[in-house]
């Protein structure tokens, strides 16, 4: 499967007459974004804001952020199963707005929702403090259950991305890059003397409001599969999470999974990337028993030497994240696992949930406990309202003129578990 | 300016009093610079003094924990000294000890920046690493030179409230307080890096260290207690009247193991606790409160057990490492099985 992605370079966004492209500027027609989205029933208002690297912004409370994309060249469309009509995607071309992100906010869905500063310390932890956002603000009708509140929000989000990459269609983009997996044999007998390696990419699935769709299949009900990493670059896989807002997998990390580009890097250097093999996170432990033996079988069947395992969430999670990794060094392939901690605000904590020898060789995003202090900013987006509620907030994390101290936890894509940041934690 | 003015803390033995014999001196005070201190007072430099040496006996702190901390703060504070040093200890365990709790009580109580230096293994480590500084030595005292030279700049650095690095840097051992740093590389590309080494055999270094979770099966249920032979087994320092095997208070170098023949009820005349990390008033007062052989004696005679094992054994979990704690453990449980006994209760402080 080869893709063609073409970067589309935004520099900046502002409103304009008609949604449109030109010379690294995005203009969007707020109206008419403002009409599509608000089509669905449940949702009372939209309205649109801009964010732009370095403004006085603060966002809160994030749902999730979308890249937006669109197919150019094969079959299928962007978010397939979603958005698009089921069909695999992964192969031809697609455009990218580069630099642009869609992000939704409103009243809070979850609990666990997060906050994004456009400038200020807690810049330095977000990715989406470099994108330009367009933001989506989405009050839902009276009375609307949370589980319809968070596909209402969900979708808007995909279906404002959508809209906007449209606008890319036929333009040349400034960038290309090619990514190709080839068949599994085809692929292995490519570099016979490189190492075989894979990912294990755990997609978080305990549910009620803690939940990852494939192709639009609710991912608790899956069992491990493979999947050729470009599929997941056109959106095959996206965030349908209501969860602590540093490590959750945005569906933005999700299109642009870090793994998969830096294993990309060294395929046919130092490594042969044979392919993905997703994963859930279920709560039970036979759930949690079978896709770990899955894992672990796939893994063994695809003669893989190595593996990188990158997890979603804490807590329940890291016995998903141990019992993968033990599983796999049992077969005699090679890990190492990303992970992120939860130390306490001093650190000195253990700081996962579970342990194994076999896990001796981790990444980690950072202690998503630390404190930080986050001054008022001119403007915020959304609402301070659930600042003390959120995960990571408490009794007077908001101050009266603003001021917010709260630990890394709130802030979206702090801890990533993937490997998005540069953070990192040591002892000391 | 005057000069920075230090306190330091040595043992009997490094005070040059006497070895085990004179462990029980108390706390005392000397004008004067001793043992590891010169070493100390030439790392540390001209603008710093060593105001005064305290001592202690090793025995006499392990017993009198409290009192000597107390004797030993109130000997320190009149110097008012700008930064407290105590050894290194070395793989002294009792030393070591000591000099963690001194440090960490002049820190909290006096408020001056103070540090210590031990081997790794030295008990003290494990009680006292997380809250102070503890500066890594060799296990005897033919790593001084190595360790003033490591005790010296740290000790400067924490004075002047400069920031410390981290334990390779700065030599001292680690005290399990995670911080976050930012780094030049993402976090996917540092996995990838490391798995690229990991692959080729390659030395690399984890980001975290998995903690050691020992888990231990529970066993079956005992199949009929009413016929099974229990023992009781304590880590909370029950032992008979005199502490005869003279079990350590903290930081336990062994176990003993004592007959129950005609005990059927402790009472102030035949048992003591030998534990230093709990008031022992009422567990000396009534030793059935750590170790209830009153109530398996009741058992026993309602046929509720088959039989009361004739033996108790005993240690202190008082700051006790777990490598002792699981030697220990191996040890008892081998004698019990031997013996035949059948289940196990076991009593902690």
């Amino acid at each position: 499967m080869r893709l063609e992605l073409g970067h589309v370079l935004i520099k900046d966004v502002q409103f304009g007459s008609e949604t449109k492209i030109e010379n690294g500027v995005l203009f969007v027609n707020k109206e008419e974004l403002v009409k599509l989205i608000s089509e669905d029933e449940h949702l009372a208002s939209v309205d649109v804001e801009i964010a732009k690297p370095g403004e006085s912004i603060r966002i809160t409370p994030v749902k999730d952020v979308v890249e937006p994309r669109v197919k150019v060249e094969g079959p299928g469309g962007i978010f397939p199963g979603v958005l698009s009509k089921v069909q695999t995607v992964g192969t031809g071309k697609t455009n990218v707005l580069k630099g642009c992100a869609v992000m939704t906010t409103g009243k809070i869905v979850g609990f666990q929702e997060g906050i994004v500063d456009m400038t200020g310390p807690a810049a330095e932890y977000t990715p989406f403090s470099q994108t330009n956002n367009v933001v989506l603000i989405c009050e839902p009708v009276e009375g609307l259950k949370q589980h319809d509140h968070e596909k209402a929000v969900r979708f808007a989000g995909f279906k404002a991305a959508a809209y906007l990459a449209e606008s890319a269609k036929t333009l040349t983009p400034d960038t290309v890059e090619v990514f190709e997996t080839l068949p599994l044999l085809e692929g292995i007998s490519r570099y016979p003397d490189l190492p075989k390696v894979g990912y294990v990419l755990m997609l978080q699935t305990q549910g009620l409001l803690h939940d990852t769709y494939v192709y639009g299949v609710d991912a608790k009900q899956i069992v491990p599969t493979l999947i050729y990493p470009t599929e997941i670059m056109d959106g095959a896989i996206v965030s349908g999470n209501c969860v602590s807002a540093c490590d959750k997998n945005t569906t933005y990390h999700q299109i642009n999974n870090p793994v998969i580009h830096d294993l990309y890097n060294q395929h046919g250097k130092t490594i042969n990337f044979v392919g993905v093999i997703i994963t859930n996170e279920n709560v039970y432990l036979a759930d949690k028993e079978r896709s770990s033996d899955w894992t672990a079988k796939i893994a063994e069947y695809l003669g893989l030497d190595g593996v990188i395992i990158s997890q979603e969430g804490f807590g329940n999670p890291d016995t998903d994240l141990v019992m993968n990794c033990r599983k796999i060094e049992e077969k005699t392939i090679k890990t190492v696992i990303i992970t992120d901690e939860y130390a306490g605000r001093d650190g000195s904590s253990q700081s996962l949930a579970d342990a194994d020898v076999a896990a001796d060789a981790v990444v980690t995003g950072g202690n998503a406990n630390e404190i930080l202090v986050l001054p008022p900013m001119d403007k915020v987006i959304g609402s301070l309202e659930y600042i003390d509620t959120i995960a990571g907030g408490f009794d007077g994390s908001l101050g009266e003129d603003g001021t917010i101290t709260i630990e890394i936890q709130a802030i979206t894509g702090a801890t990533n578990e993937m490997g998005f940041n540069k953070m990192s934690a040591k002892g000391f | 300016m005057g000069k920075i003015k230090v306190v330091h803390y040595v043992n009997q033995f490094f005070a040059g009093i006497g070895g085990e014999e004179k462990a029980d001196v108390k706390p005392e005070v000397r004008e004067e610079v001793l043992g590891p201190g010169l070493a100390l007072k030439a790392g540390l430099g001209d603008d710093v003094e060593i105001v005064a040496t305290v001592i202690c006996g090793d025995t006499y702190f392990g017993n009198n924990m409290e009192e000597a901390t107390s004797e030993l703060l109130d000997l320190i504070k009149k110097y008012e000294p700008d930064l407290f040093i105590a050894g290194p200890a070395f793989n002294a365990g009792r030393y070591g000890t000591a000099c963690g709790a001194i440090t960490e009580a002049v820190q909290n109580e006096l408020e001056i920046p103070a540090l210590t230096a031990m081997y790794e293994e030295n008990p003290g480590v494990d009680l006292y690493r997380k809250s102070v500084y503890i500066v890594a030595t060799k296990d005897s005292a033919a790593g001084m030179r190595d360790a003033v030279k490591k005790m010296a700049p740290l000790a400067l650095k924490l004075y002047r409230g400069e920031e410390i690095g981290s334990p390779e840097e700065e030599g001292y051992l680690e005290r399990g307080i995670r911080k976050n740093f930012f780094t030049d590389k993402r976090g996917s590309e540092r996995a990838v890096d490391m798995l690229l080494k990991k692959l080729a055999g390659e030395d690399y270094v984890t980001e975290f260290p998995m903690p050691d979770f020992d888990r231990v099966d529970p066993n079956p249920a005992v199949k009929d207690i009413t016929k099974a032979t229990v023992a009781i087994v304590t880590s909370g320092g029950a032992v008979p009247k005199g502490n005869p095997d003279h079990i350590e208070s903290s930081s336990a170098q062994k176990y003993g193991k004592y007959s129950l023949e005609g005990i059927y009820d402790f009472t102030p005349e035949n048992g003591e606790t030998a534990h230093g990390g709990y008031d022992p008033v009422y567990a000396n007062e009534d030793l059935d409160r750590v170790l209830p052989v009153d109530v398996m004696r009741d058992l026993e005679k309602e046929g509720k057990i088959g039989k009361l094992h004739d033996f108790w054994y005993a240690t202190v979990g008082n700051g006790t490492s777990v490598a002792n704690a699981m030697k220990f453990g191996e040890a008892i449980g081998k004698d019990l099985a031997a013996a035949g006994v059948d289940a196990v209760i076991l009593t902690s402080t």
